[in-house]
């Protein structure tokens, strides 16, 4: 259901595009030889160009223009031959060169798209334009009364800036949008998408209007937006704030909002008139990029299967759920892990079942990535194969791998341990089905009287209990029916 | 002896080290003399005395144990603006007067790594931005062709360098040239200046101007020198994006005459300004290579006029982009007190730290970039300057050199500058900015004395790699020119030949 905005007046909707930057995966900085690792101490990672010495030139890291090319073909987006690197002007402490290398008015690629499910079902999602930065370095306020202090270890690092069109329509498409940009991003090692280590920032531009209107209506753009949910947040808060106003009587006015996470809110950080002009021109130490055609077509060649391509394909050769083929299909190690849990021959569609209802939540809950899961492919396969084999209920297959995600037993092994196994045995069951029919003589007439024919499920309550939980159910149910019905011959 | 030694090429004192008839060190002193004798010319603004003394004990070892390389004790000059490891490197520029560099330029390293000592570092006009070196935070320099009650510029902006090869003060030194800073300098000081193709010598580690135009430069006495430093310098350098790939000629080889060289010499360059001096200079220059063999034709390079305008908002525009980095919070100048914001230390710091001429060329350029003057002025350049390449372009179908004057009139007076219009001083580099728009090599050689006794230079210019043909070309030329003449208080040497 399309996403609209109740006001006072009536319906409104948003309309929204995304800006992601994404630090590129590459061992150095965009320019420099500086390292770009999390973590470092301050300045730890500052060479001289970084720090903007006299004399010094930028060289153009290869590695991350190849990772931004991958990106934006796996975006169906066209590379361009030429792109242009240019300078953006503008003085601030913990930019040290006074200007950020980028890309204008000749970015890396243009027009590229990413499908999405959001309130209106699957859509795609076009994308403007992708290009390569500098990210600027840290100036940090509050270690000191009276002084401030700059980190330069972020200065130069290589970010992609990824621009979508204003076609997103609504917060669950906008979350959709970001989760599965990441996802791309991660299948590709392009970007490592840590969202709170900042290799993956949002922005978002946002326009109401009322359902109807085809004008577009004054945007603000959201800086800062770090997680899906805040997305989520960030833009459900926007949309209110701008109808409020509007339904007011009051105009939007074109600005830059700051989100804080904290408080789930944005504020004003500066107004259209207060923008700078940043005098874009080519960086003439730089020569246009120039990427040859036949070396574009290599790389498109050698992209991997990436992760709609993969849900596809989970959808259609396995028969998996769009939903569960897209959560197996978003990360890499989930793809992994699945195909390495299907390997053995086993289906498809319950052990993507299980990973979905129970691994994921094991997951969630105890906040580890499934690359780091205490149970692998392997040892979930034997717990999923006794169940197969009806060796294990479902039941007890849950409590089985409860034990095993505590570590170190094998699914074999706390069967054993507890007595567990399933008694798929007939002739065990029969004797067990037998005994209880014997033992109720009044329960059997009922049954064959015709009065109660319900209680043939009772019988194999009793049958159940007779064997501690563990005779197979399926089974135990059809032996009673059998037993019963020859009772009444 | 040793004040003659000052009198040696580079290509002859190091043969006369390699025979042994003087040391390293002494040939060193003679040059610790001349500077000395030439104090009041403001020549240097650090000199590096004392580890040159001990770069010429150690080069003397090499001699003996004949591990001497190519520039083995060879004394040069470096102009101020190439940063030097452990070297103070001000640029000219109050907001460097404490900057020392961390790293060397590839080409004084290149140059080193030959064997070449440093003398010291040159005077020029702050961050390279001028043609007098009068806009140095270190006081100007004087063109040691001055009368002594009439003090001239040694032009610029590498005045400090020209002035001192044409006092001996070192044999040979770097300079750099963005719209004319080594060819202009050169043919006021009567010595000769080198500017590369663009891309040739590396610009890593040379304090920036204007980018896309700047291009290290070499002065000499003698055109073996030129190319000389210039074969040792130049070469692709990975840290310098826009270095040239290819890779640098065998040494040029010796012509028996000019027969079959065609020579252009643009019309457009008669201009209003062009001193009648210099004009008939020009005109013999071109008749001396008649008789050397080369024909000599008109050609038309109609931008010349626009090249100038196109020059002054790419130049100043870059400068605004490339100096925004000097703002006092990693090094340099900081200005002191109490700054309530960012944007008040970054005022205070760079109106105290840069002089007129900086300031000046900074809003300039930042007016040019700015929105709705952006497609009026610098994209409007950008335009020119495609144009201005391709009248070269289309001239070199036709002919292999052109020959031009260096300047539109010999040195000026200290101070003229002062009481003219700003532009009057821009129109200086007429001659000299469209060979930087369009990144051709070019070679200013002395040629003549004028009757007040002042030197003039023409300039050989030839399509972008060709130095190779330029230097076997200018060889027969200077040949033929002949200009022998040295500053007032020098005595004529053969050894400079």
């Amino acid at each position: 259901m399309t996403w609209r905005i109740q006001g006072a007046s009536g319906a409104w909707e948003a309309v929204m595009g995304l800006e992601v930057h994404a630090q590129i995966l590459t061992v150095s900085k965009l320019f420099s030889s500086a390292a770009c690792a999390f973590g470092a101490e301050a300045n730890a990672q500052v060479n001289l160009l970084d720090a903007a010495l006299p004399g010094t030139l930028p060289v153009c890291n290869d590695h991350a223009v190849t990772q931004a090319v991958r990106t934006a073909l796996a975006l169906s987006a066209t590379v361009h031959e030429t792109s242009v690197f240019e300078r953006k002007n503008y003085f601030y402490a913990d930019l040290p060169l006074g200007y950020q290398i980028s890309q204008y008015q000749q970015p890396l690629a243009t027009e590229g798209e990413l499908e999405v499910e959001g309130e209106d079902g699957t859509r795609r999602i076009g994308i403007e334009r992708l290009h390569m930065e500098q990210d600027a370095g840290k100036s940090v306020h509050d270690m000191h009364d009276s002084a401030s202090f700059v980190d330069l270890n972020r200065a130069g690092v290589p970010l992609m800036e990824i621009v979508s069109c204003p076609d997103l329509r609504g917060p669950k498409e906008a979350a959709s949008y970001l989760r599965r940009l990441r996802a791309l991003l991660r299948t590709l090692g392009t970007c490592d998408g840590n969202m709170n280590e900042g290799s993956l920032r949002c922005d978002i531009n946002l326009s109401v209007r009322r359902v109807g209107d085809t004008e577009l209506g004054t945007r603000t753009e959201t800086k800062n937006v770090n997680s899906v949910r805040f997305v989520v947040q960030a833009i459900e808060r926007e949309a209110a704030r701008q109808v409020a106003v509007l339904e007011e009587g009051g105009v939007i006015v074109q600005e830059t909002r700051l989100f804080d996470p904290n408080k789930g809110e944005s504020r004003s950080m500066r107004s259209k008139e207060e923008a700078h002009d940043y005098r874009y021109f080519p960086d003439p130490d730089l020569l246009p990029l120039v990427l040859r055609a036949e070396w574009i077509e290599q790389q498109r060649a050698s992209l991997p299967e990436l992760p709609q391509a993969r849900a596809r394909r989970f959808e259609e050769t396995f028969g998996l759920a769009p939903s569960a083929a897209w959560l197996l299909s978003e990360e890499p190690d989930n793809a992994e892990y699945f195909e390495a849990l299907i390997c053995g021959g086993r289906d498809p569609v319950r052990c993507a079942n299980w990973l979905v209802t129970n691994l994921f939540s094991a997951l969630n809950e105890s906040g580890i990535e499934i690359a780091d899961s205490p149970v692998s492919p392997d040892e979930l396969g034997v717990l999923l194969d006794l169940v197969e084999q009806d060796k294990l209920s479902g039941r007890q297959a849950k409590e089985v791998f409860e034990e095993m995600w505590q570590g170190g037993k094998s699914a074999t092994e706390i069967v054993k341990a507890r007595g567990l196994e399933q008694i798929s045995d007939a002739d065990t069951l029969r004797a067990a089905v037998e005994l209880a029919l014997n033992d109720n003589p009044e329960q059997v007439e009922d049954f064959l009287s015709g009065r109660n024919e319900k209680v043939a499920g009772w019988f194999v309550g009793q049958v159940m209990k007779a064997t501690g939980g563990k005779a197979n159910p399926q089974l135990a149910n059809r032996l009673v029916q059998e037993a019963l019905a020859k009772r009444k011959s | 002896m040793h004040s003659d030694l000052s009198s040696f090429s580079a290509t002859a004192g190091l043969q006369e080290l390699r025979n042994g008839s003087f040391t390293p060190s002494e040939w060193l002193e003679s040059f610790v003399a001349r500077i000395e004798a030439c104090g009041e010319l403001n020549l240097y603004i650090s000199d590096t005395t004392e580890t040159a003394r001990e770069s010429a004990t150690q080069a003397l070892s090499r001699y003996q144990d004949k591990t001497a390389r190519p520039l083995e004790g060879l004394p040069i000059a470096i102009k101020d603006i190439f940063c030097t490891k452990a070297i103070r490197t001000t640029a000219g520029s109050k907001f460097l007067s404490n900057f020392v560099p961390p790293y060397e330029s590839t080409v004084t390293a290149r140059l080193q790594e030959a064997g070449a000592i440093v003398l010291g570092k040159t005077n020029l006009d702050e961050f390279a931005m001028g043609s007098s070196t009068e806009h140095s935070a270190f006081g100007a320099t004087h063109n040691p062709w001055s009368h002594p009650d009439k003090p001239l510029v040694p032009g610029g902006s590498s005045g400090g360098s020209a002035a001192a090869v044409a006092a001996r003060a070192a044999p040979v030194a770097l300079g750099t040239d963005t719209g004319g800073s080594v060819r202009q300098p050169a043919s006021f000081c009567g010595v000769m200046g080198f500017k590369p193709t663009y891309g040739r010598l590396s610009r890593h580690g040379v304090i920036a101007y204007a980018s896309s135009l700047d291009q290290p430069g070499i002065f000499a006495r003698s055109l073996a020198d030129v190319e000389l430093l210039y074969r040792t310098a130049a070469g692709h350098d990975p840290l310098d994006s826009t270095s040239a790939v290819c890779s640098v000629d065998a040494a040029s080889s010796p012509l028996p005459n000019l027969s079959g060289v065609k020579i252009g010499v643009p019309r457009e360059y008669h201009t209003k300004d062009l001193d009648g001096e210099i004009e008939s200079v020009w005109q013999q220059g071109a008749e001396t290579l008649r008789q050397l063999g080369a024909e000599v034709e008109e050609i038309s390079l109609p931008h010349t006029e626009a090249a100038l305008a196109a020059y002054y908002v790419i130049a100043p525009a870059e400068a605004s982009s490339n100096l925004a980095r000097y703002d006092g919070v990693r090094y340099g100048l900081r200005a002191e007190g109490d700054h309530k914001s960012l944007d008040a230390m970054y005022e205070a710091s760079r109106s105290l730290g840069f002089g007129k001429e900086v300031q000046r060329r900074i809003l300039i350029g930042t007016y040019v970039l700015s929105a709705g003057y952006y497609d009026a002025y610098y994209n409007r350049a950008r335009r020119v300057r495609a144009l201005v390449a391709q009248d070269f372009a289309k001239a070199f179908e036709r002919v292999d050199y052109v020959l031009a004057p260096a300047t539109p009139s010999a040195a000026f007076p200290l101070g003229a500058e002062a009481t003219a219009d700003p532009t009057w001083m821009y129109q200086q580099d007429i001659f000299t900015v469209p060979v930087s728009l369009a990144g051709l090599p070019a070679l200013s050689l002395p040629a003549q004395l004028n009757k007040a006794g002042l030197p003039l230079g023409l300039q050989l210019i030839a399509p972008a790699f060709g130095e190779r043909e330029l230097f076997a070309a200018a060889a027969l030329f200077n040949e033929a020119l002949d200009f022998k003449a040295v500053p007032p208080g020098l005595v004529a040497s053969g050894a400079n030949r």
